[in-house]
């Protein structure tokens, strides 16, 4: 009888912690929702910051935070799936392997400042480009490559299982197998890892701060400025992104209304990431949906 | 024919080549991260003769100083205490999560409980960090006395943001459980409690260790969200009301005011190596415990 009683509670106890668990969660999204809502406007999301006085916005943080998540992912996908198909299709068991898979989960260990460190070092110092969007793009690279290259390896190792040696026995090569055949059917899975990971870069900010800087030069988006280098989508100019932003108004008391506009900013970045969260979600129950021919 | 046949030949060569070039490319890359941090964190010991020792057991911080001095134990102790007390908030939490994915409700589990753990871990970390300072500073605050900024505030809120790594690793080691295990136990007359004590928990030790392990490694390399809230003051971590400093917080907070070559900028590139030595510490005994885990 005893144990019967013991067992009850615990069940109990673990519902209540679950239940405990998905509250916080809701209350922490209700609270920066709430917060960030009453700043969030039309201006607010499309005028630059104001120095001295309030009612400062944050287009350029906006601006850059998309343009950088676009640029690091043609950098990062590429590399990714590249790696990927080389750990599921060439590389055979061996040393070499072993190597590469070690460096895969060192890098995916690594602390993000660590990163940003080493992009301090080599793309802003080294090259001497100084605090650039592509340096910032280039150390989101390397946070990205290894959960890319596992996702991308997955997906290919998961839908080449029954067509590669269809393929290969019709006598495709095995460059045509991948491209024609595997890739095509890996392409759901691999574009959900890129939509979560989108996420993360979207909210990435201890790697960008000393890689792509602490300053947003205002956007002129006029033809006469698009092809010099203060352009808006010129790869060597600062580009601080929203995330940053977040954490300089509250390292530098150069803002006015700094909790508003920290308020705003965070409400942005939680609604980017769910909306990147639900549509992974939605592409993973359709290539569910399609594998179960539902 | 043989024109097309030459370009599957030369497409074959090409597609190879890449690939087999990405795979180089992380190798190299993880190489050049080690090198070049190595190379600039070894500064502190070769140009300015400061014994290691000293380094990682004093706790004499004065980098700018007409004789300066580099003890780090402050920020060491600092990161090593606030990810202990971060994990050990977060670890029952999330092998009780785990548990309840896979025995207790895996319906909730799977349609409230891992949505939930995605989405604990798509709030970016500076977001963290600003709830952080505008909800849970202020509730210390009333709570201690003291300023708010703390041990405990860091501690809070990296036990939220490591909980769904350790929740999902120990989750996948209780799904790998074979169905037997339980079967002979509720065959023997054990209630699932005690089956969750004595047969579920035990057998996916490995596992869970991996994820508290990892979980750690996370919390120690985590920057913002406890530089935002922690206080950044050069004392030792002994009171949890108290504010301290980490080896992350103090990086980011001096690195952008200090110049290139200094003396004071070496010793915070020393940190930055040792923030990497320790994260290949957790790998070593992540692959320590993988391997003990199959022999078994």
């Amino acid at each position: 009888m005893n144990n019967k009683l013991a067992d009850k509670i615990w069940t109990i106890v673990f519902y209540i912690i679950s239940g405990l668990v998905v509250l916080l969660l809701f209350s922490l999204l209700s609270i920066i929702l709430y917060r960030g809502l009453s700043s969030l406007n039309l201006t607010f999301l499309t005028t630059g910051a104001k120095f001295g006085e309030a009612g400062g916005g944050i287009a350029p943080q906006l601006f850059n935070s998309f343009y950088m998540l676009f640029i690091a992912l043609i950098i990062s996908i590429p590399l990714g799936v590249g790696a990927g198909i080389y750990l599921a299709e060439y590389a055979k068991d061996g040393v070499f392997i072993n190597i590469v898979r070690l460096c895969i989960e060192t890098m995916a260990s690594l602390p993000s400042i660590v990163v940003g460190l080493f992009g301090l070092l080599i793309f802003v110092n080294l090259t001497g480009l100084g605090f650039t969007l592509l340096s910032g793009a280039l150390a989101i690279t390397i946070i990205n490559l290894p959960s890319l290259t596992r996702v991308s390896e997955n997906a290919i190792r998961d839908a080449g299982r029954h067509v590669k040696e269809a393929s290969l026995g019709i006598g495709a090569t095995r460059f045509q197998t991948i491209w024609k055949v595997i890739l095509p059917a890996a392409m759901p899975q691999i574009l959900t890892g890129v939509i979560l990971a989108a996420g993360r870069i979207f909210g990435e900010a201890a790697a960008l701060l000393y890689t792509s800087g602490m300053s947003a030069p205002p956007l002129d988006f006029s033809l006469s400025n698009l092809f010099t280098v203060n352009s808006p989508f010129s790869l060597l100019r600062p580009a601080e992104t929203l995330a940053v932003y977040i954490w300089k108004l509250n390292s530098e008391g150069m803002v006015v209304d700094a909790t508003k506009i920290a308020n705003g900013a965070s409400a942005v970045l939680v609604i980017m990431v769910l909306l990147f969260n639900l549509s992974a979600r939605l592409i993973g129950n359709k290539i569910y949906k399609s594998y179960s021919g539902k | 024919m043989k024109g097309n046949t030459y370009k599957n030949i030369k497409n074959e060569y090409v597609g190879r080549s890449y690939a087999m070039f990405c795979g180089i490319l992380i190798v190299c890359l993880t190489l050049a991260i080690i090198i070049f941090l190595g190379y600039k964190g070894i500064n502190t010991f070769t140009k300015e003769k400061y014994s290691i020792i000293k380094f990682l057991l004093s706790s004499n911080w004065k980098p700018d100083a007409e004789i300066p001095e580099f003890g780090s134990l402050i920020f060491i102790l600092g990161s090593i205490f606030v990810s202990i007390g971060a994990i050990m908030i977060a670890a029952p939490v999330s092998i009780a999560l785990a548990i309840f994915i896979n025995f207790i409700s895996p319906k909730l589990g799977k349609k409230v409980i891992l949505p939930s753990m995605e989405l604990f871990v798509g709030i970016p970390s500076v977001v963290y960090g600003w709830i952080g300072i505008s909800v849970l500073v202020p509730i210390l605050k009333n709570l201690s006395g003291g300023i708010g900024f703390s041990l405990l505030a860091g501690i809070i809120v990296l036990s939220i943001m490591i909980m769904p790594t350790v929740a999902s690793i120990s989750s996948d080691a209780l799904k790998t459980i074979p169905r037997d295990y339980l079967e002979a136990s509720y065959g023997l007359g054990a209630t699932r409690w005690q089956t969750i004590k004595k047969v579920i928990v035990p057998a996916s030790k490995t596992g869970i260790l991996t994820g508290i392990v990892l979980g750690l490694a996370r919390a120690f390399g985590e920057a913002l969200a406890v530089q935002m809230v922690i206080g950044n003051t050069l004392k030792m971590p002994f009171n949890l009301f108290k504010p301290t400093v980490t080896l992350t917080s103090a990086i980011t907070m001096d690195m952008a005011n200090t110049i290139d070559g200094t003396p004071y900028n070496d010793s915070l590139w020393s940190l930055a190596l040792l923030l990497l030595i320790i994260s290949f510490i957790f790998i070593l005994i992540v692959r320590i415990i993988g391997k003990r885990g199959e022999i078994k």
